[in-house]
């Protein structure tokens, strides 16, 4: 089980988090014309990268908060956690 | 029968407390502090079951967790247990054990013919000739092998038993209180460091127990109690015995089981039977010590053979002899000191040492106190079926190829040692690398992975006073950078006999034309040449050999086996051990009973069970309740003898022509609070929001981003920022996190707040024409008129002082309303809608007659918006806004989502008008079609019509839309029904909605 730290609450267990998928997608703003190729991108397509990672989760038995996690998909080491607000640098 | 093996002046056990317990049947006695091994062995039984593929005899191998042989099915206070190894099973009054693995008896095993038939069941025997003929299988082979396999048989009845899980944190987390796990707790102790120290055992002490030290002028044995004793009043240290971690997780957890009651005849009340611990550690000490490994031979695995390291503590800790002729078989100065103690309590020994002349105080003391001592020798073959009744030794050359004339002398039994295995798994677990370590032949911890550090023998450290040295320093090293404390300890003068290097030797050639049976894995009957066979068969990864001979698989995961199995693959394969590697290690370390995995989370604590306020007049008034998730709804209200259908039958039918109330504050319900909340619902559902007007409902589709419908509902503007919002039972907490996900990445710029209100509100829904009638009865201060409250409307109301929200909106299609209060009046409104209804003839009704009154309007629900399916297919496509833009809108352009066939929801009513239609079922246009029929679409939700009087059902249906007066035929191959029926349209009662507006 994983150990994460909530830029909100610190250091909670996994069990109070659920995983929200690739930080890094970014939705297309409404109303703005998109190619197929583009939606597809934003909707299904995903690197599923072994390594570091940025990926959302969302503190749903704390805070609430939706929040950024750097994550080592193989060794699962955490490097970085970020509120929905800051951006991945 | 009386415990002849027993002497009188040795051991730990309580002799003050005889208790009694049965084996096989047969009555036997033993003290307090005794396991199960110990004690049978105390009586002269040897012989505990048949082994897994050959059935031969199986006796006592080991004395503790590394045991292969001796599992036995465990009776215990009316409940039963398989795969309890004896060796860790300890003894209480009224214990009762049987063998596995054999019919009709341990004695007289008919499985045993295999044994001789062993030449036809080489490895992956079972691989190669079950194959075929394929009809075969199910039943023949597989009931057959099914019957022939297995340790044991578990209980099919309810666990009685009460399990826990415990969530812990801490600084130092020790793994063993031999002496590395000791000297470093006490270390990390002093440094006021939150130790949690961990024992398998039920004695605290590990090899300290059983050698011949002296740390401090003191034995180790006393040196071990003084520490403990001492540790035991800090309050900083948590000591557990009986308990094993065995599995090391990410981020530093570990997870061990603690075995609370199973040392007693019974739980005691109000304790668990076990209790699982998630341990969070700061650092991890990995104090478990080694396992002694054998040298293979031949007929190494009849009874009487066992670990040197075994036959002493059963000698010192429970005084119990393994044998009164014993045969000491060893490659190191560790079987000279189980030969010295057989020496000291009257038993003479023999040692077999492998080593031509080794030099050492061990082997010194042995001469001197007279042992015969035979140098070069190796038992080439144990003789005798049920126990050992002689060995056939002879001398070997230098080379250890070569075998001198075989000679057989008596004995008892074989105690063997070939050298110390470290205990790497939960390192290896943490991700460890482990190292190649010539000197010790084996594995250890090579660069950690996370915070773990191992000690003592485990690393591969076998002096005592390099292990206390070094466990001293890593304790108070590691808490001083936790704590910051800096108090020294002074370290003990300590006393250890000298021991000289072990032979690289681990298995005795065969004599020339015998054919002895010499195994490596005595759990799973993996001989050397199974492995030799699958070498020969092109397998050459060591988990490739692994899976196909089963080496190391058993319940025991090969921890005798292993090193021996990988010396034998690199020996064929002509490599160096470390270039085979290990097979990787994985948890749990040792087998962990599903209770305590589950923990309390069984039964109806499997999930939490949700009620509304008003469930205890469910309940009174004769509810039949059903899970909704995790709510408990009324199905329906038993009246008499009536079942479900004409309960829910009557329910709906007095919906339709009197009014029924239904408890609907299961539905999810978020309040949206903020100056932008009109614009988020503009964007989250699939129509127009900006215009709704104060005093409002409306109710909307929301989609996911790929255009599949999430979740519908109705909401309300409450105020001007302020709406209330609906979902469905199942998706609430869904909708609230996708809502939450909007605002806080997506649209951060949206001055808006939403947060569950579900718990907050009661909710009655009350349905049908008289329901008007009954509202103005329940709010006569208030115009509920059709123009004070028309359809789709919102007004607050006073219920006999209480503070009402009153929506007008239907899911059943009739006049009706909601009513919500405060979830504190929710039985109060319930009481007074049930006693004013009265003169309108009111009802409750339940799900079922919820879902009835749904489905025969066509209304859509869970059944229809199952994440498969877009507005489009649920006829809602007329919600969807062309002015704006909303989320997945840009996925119903999708080819699948546009094309002229789509499937469509429809009605579907069977021609007969009798037959009830399964949900699930297939549509298909031909019933005589040749398999695979092609499916035209499937019944979503079946009722039966209370206003036609006949079944109905909703169907989502390829190109439902050109489907409506086709006949088609309903399949369930399932149910085996085949029903002829008409395509209608999904609105079967009041097709044009005017109930609901009247």
């Amino acid at each position: 089980m994983l150990h994460i730290k909530c830029p909100h609450c610190g250091m909670r267990s996994q069990n109070e988090f659920s995983y929200g998928g690739d930080a890094s997608v970014k939705r297309p703003e409404l109303g703005k014309e998109v190619t197929d190729q583009e939606w597809d991108d934003f909707v299904y397509n995903r690197k599923s990268l072994r390594g570091k990672h940025w990926e959302l989760w969302q503190h749903l038995s704390g805070c609430r908060q939706w929040i950024k996690i750097e994550r080592d998909t193989a060794t699962h080491e955490i490097f970085n956690t970020l509120k929905a607000n800051e951006e991945i640098s | 029968m009386t415990q002849s093996f027993r002497l009188e002046n040795i051991g730990m056990i309580n002799r003050n407390k005889k208790l009694s317990f049965k084996f096989n049947g047969k009555v036997y006695y033993g003290y307090e502090g005794d396991t199960l091994a110990s004690a049978l062995i105390a009586n002269g039984v040897h012989l505990i079951g048949r082994s897994f593929k050959y059935h031969r005899p199986r006796g006592f191998f080991g004395a503790g967790v590394d045991e292969p042989y001796a599992i036995v099915q465990l009776y215990r206070n009316g409940e039963t247990e398989p795969n309890i190894k004896a060796t860790e099973q300890e003894l209480f009054e009224g214990l009762e054990a049987k063998s596995v693995n054999c019919w009709p008896s341990v004695n007289f095993d008919v499985g045993a013919i295999n044994n001789f038939l062993r030449i036809f069941l080489p490895a992956g025997f079972y691989y190669k000739t079950f194959m075929w003929p394929k009809s075969f299988w199910y039943k023949i082979y597989e009931p057959f092998i099914r019957k022939a396999a297995g340790l044991g048989v578990a209980s099919i009845k309810h666990d009685k038993e009460r399990y826990e899980h415990k969530y812990e944190y801490c600084d130092l987390l020790i793994t063993g209180s031999g002496p590395s796990g000791l000297a470093s707790a006490y270390a990390a102790a002093k440094n006021g460091a939150k130790v949690i120290l961990a024992e398998d055992k039920s004695r605290f002490g590990g090899t300290l127990l059983t050698s011949e030290v002296n740390i401090g002028n003191q034995s180790g044995k006393e040196w071990a109690e003084s520490v403990i004793s001492e540790l035991k009043e800090m309050p900083n240290v948590t000591i557990k015995n009986r308990s094993q971690v065995f599995g090391y997780y990410d981020h530093n957890m570990l997870v061990m089981s603690e075995r609370i009651s199973d040392h007693l005849p019974q739980t005691k009340k109000f304790h668990p039977k076990q209790r699982l611990w998630y341990i969070r550690a700061k650092e991890v000490l990995i104090s478990s010590g080694s396992i002694e490994r054998p040298i293979v031979f031949g007929n190494n695995d009849t009874p009487g053979v066992m670990l040197s390291s075994a036959a002493k503590e059963y000698l010192k800790i429970y005084g119990v002899l393994v044998g009164k002729n014993p045969l000491i078989f060893t490659n190191n100065d560790s079987g000279y000191e189980t030969a010295i103690e057989f020496q000291k309590n009257g038993i003479n020994p023999i040692i077999l040492d492998t080593r031509k002349d080794p030099k050492s105080e061990l082997v010194d003391e042995a001469k001197n106190l007279g042992i015969n001592i035979k140098f070069s020798y190796v038992v080439v073959a144990a003789q005798g079926y049920k126990k050992v009744k002689s060995a056939d030794i002879a001398k070997i050359s230098e080379d250890k190829e070569q075998l001198g004339t075989v000679e057989s002398v008596k004995c008892d039994c074989i105690c063997v040692s070939g050298f110390w295995t470290p205990t790497i798994h939960l390192a290896s677990q943490s991700g460890n690398k482990t190292k190649f370590k010539e000197d010790i032949d084996a594995f250890v911890p090579g660069t950690s992975k996370q915070n773990e550090t191992t000690l003592g023998a485990a690393n591969g450290t076998y002096t005592l006073e390099e292990t206390l040295k070094s466990s001293f320093e890593t304790g108070h090293k590691l808490s001083k950078e936790i704590t910051k404390n800096d108090n020294k300890i002074s370290f003990p003068n300590v006393i250890e006999k000298k021991s000289t290097v072990h032979d690289k030797f681990w298995c005795v050639p065969l004599p020339k034309g015998k054919n002895y049976k010499r195994f490596l894995d005595f759990q799973n009957d993996v001989a050397v040449s199974d492995i030799e066979i699958a070498l020969k068969e092109g397998y050459r990864s060591i988990e490739h050999v692994k899976r196909y001979t089963t080496l190391g698989m058993a319940t025991d995961q090969g921890k005798t086996s292993n090193l021996n199995g990988l010396q034998l693959v690199s020996k064929i394969e002509n490599k160096v051990v470390p270039a085979v590697g290990h097979t990787t290690f994985r948890p749990p370390y040792t087998p962990v009973s599903i209770g305590a995995i589950v923990g309390r989370e069984v039964g109806k604590h499997s999930k939490p069970t949700r009620k509304s306020p008003m469930h205890s007049w469910h309940e009174k008034n004769n509810a039949v309740f059903v899970d909704a998730g995790v709510w408990l709804r009324p199905r329906y209200y038993k009246q008499g003898d009536e079942n479900l259908f004409e309960g829910s039958k009557r329910e709906a039918k007095n919906v339709r022509t009197n009014v029924g109330v239904c408890d609907v504050t299961t539905l999810g319900k978020i309040d949206i609070k903020g100056p932008d909340a009109a614009e988020l619902l503009n964007r989250v559902y699939t129509n127009a929001w900006l215009k709704l007007p104060v005093g409002k409902a409306r109710y909307g589709v929301m989609l996911r981003e790929d255009g599949i419908v999430m979740d519908d509902g109705t909401t309300t503007r409450i105020s001007e920022n302020h709406y209330h919002m609906t979902t469905t039972t199942a998706q609430a907490a869904n909708v609230l996190s996708h809502l939450e996900y909007y605002l806080q990445l997506v649209w951060p710029e949206l001055n808006v707040n939403v947060v569950s209100t579900t718990e907050q509100w009661a909710g009655a829904a009350i349905a049908g024409p008289k329901s008007r009638n009954l509202l103005q009865k329940l709010f006569p201060k208030s115009d509920v008129s059709n123009e004070g409250l028309p359809f789709m409307g919102y007004m607050e109301g006073d219920l006999f002082g209480v503070k009402a929200r009153i929506f007008r909106i239907s899911f059943s299609g009739e006049l009706a309303y909601e009513i919500n209060v405060e979830s504190d009046n929710g039985n109060f409104m319930w009481e007074k809608i049930i006693e004013v209804g009265q003169e309108f003839k009111i009802q409750p009704y339940g799900t079922e007659a919820l879902s009835t009154l749904r489905i025969e309007m066509g209304h859509v629900a869970g059944s229809e918006l199952d994440g498969r399916t877009i507005p489009y297919d649920n006829s809602l496509e007329g919600l969807l806004s062309k002015k704006k833009d909303f989320i997945g809108k840009r996925s119903l352009t999708r080819k699948a989502f546009i094309s002229e066939d789509r499937q469509k929801i429809v009605g579907v009513i069977p021609l007969d008008k009798k037959t009830s239609i399964p949900e699930g079922s297939h549509l298909v246009k031909d019933s005589s079609a040749p398999l695979p029929n092609p499916k035209l679409g499937y019944i979503s939700a079946s009722c039966w019509s209370v206003e036609h009087d006949n079944p109905f059902s909703l169907a989502i249906v390829k190109d439902g839309k050109n489907m409506i007066g086709k006949k088609l035929f309903v399949m369930s191959p399932l149910k085996n029904k085949v029903i002829p029926v008409e395509i209608v349209s999904s609105h079967y009662v009041d097709p044009k909605g005017e109930r609901v507006r009247s």
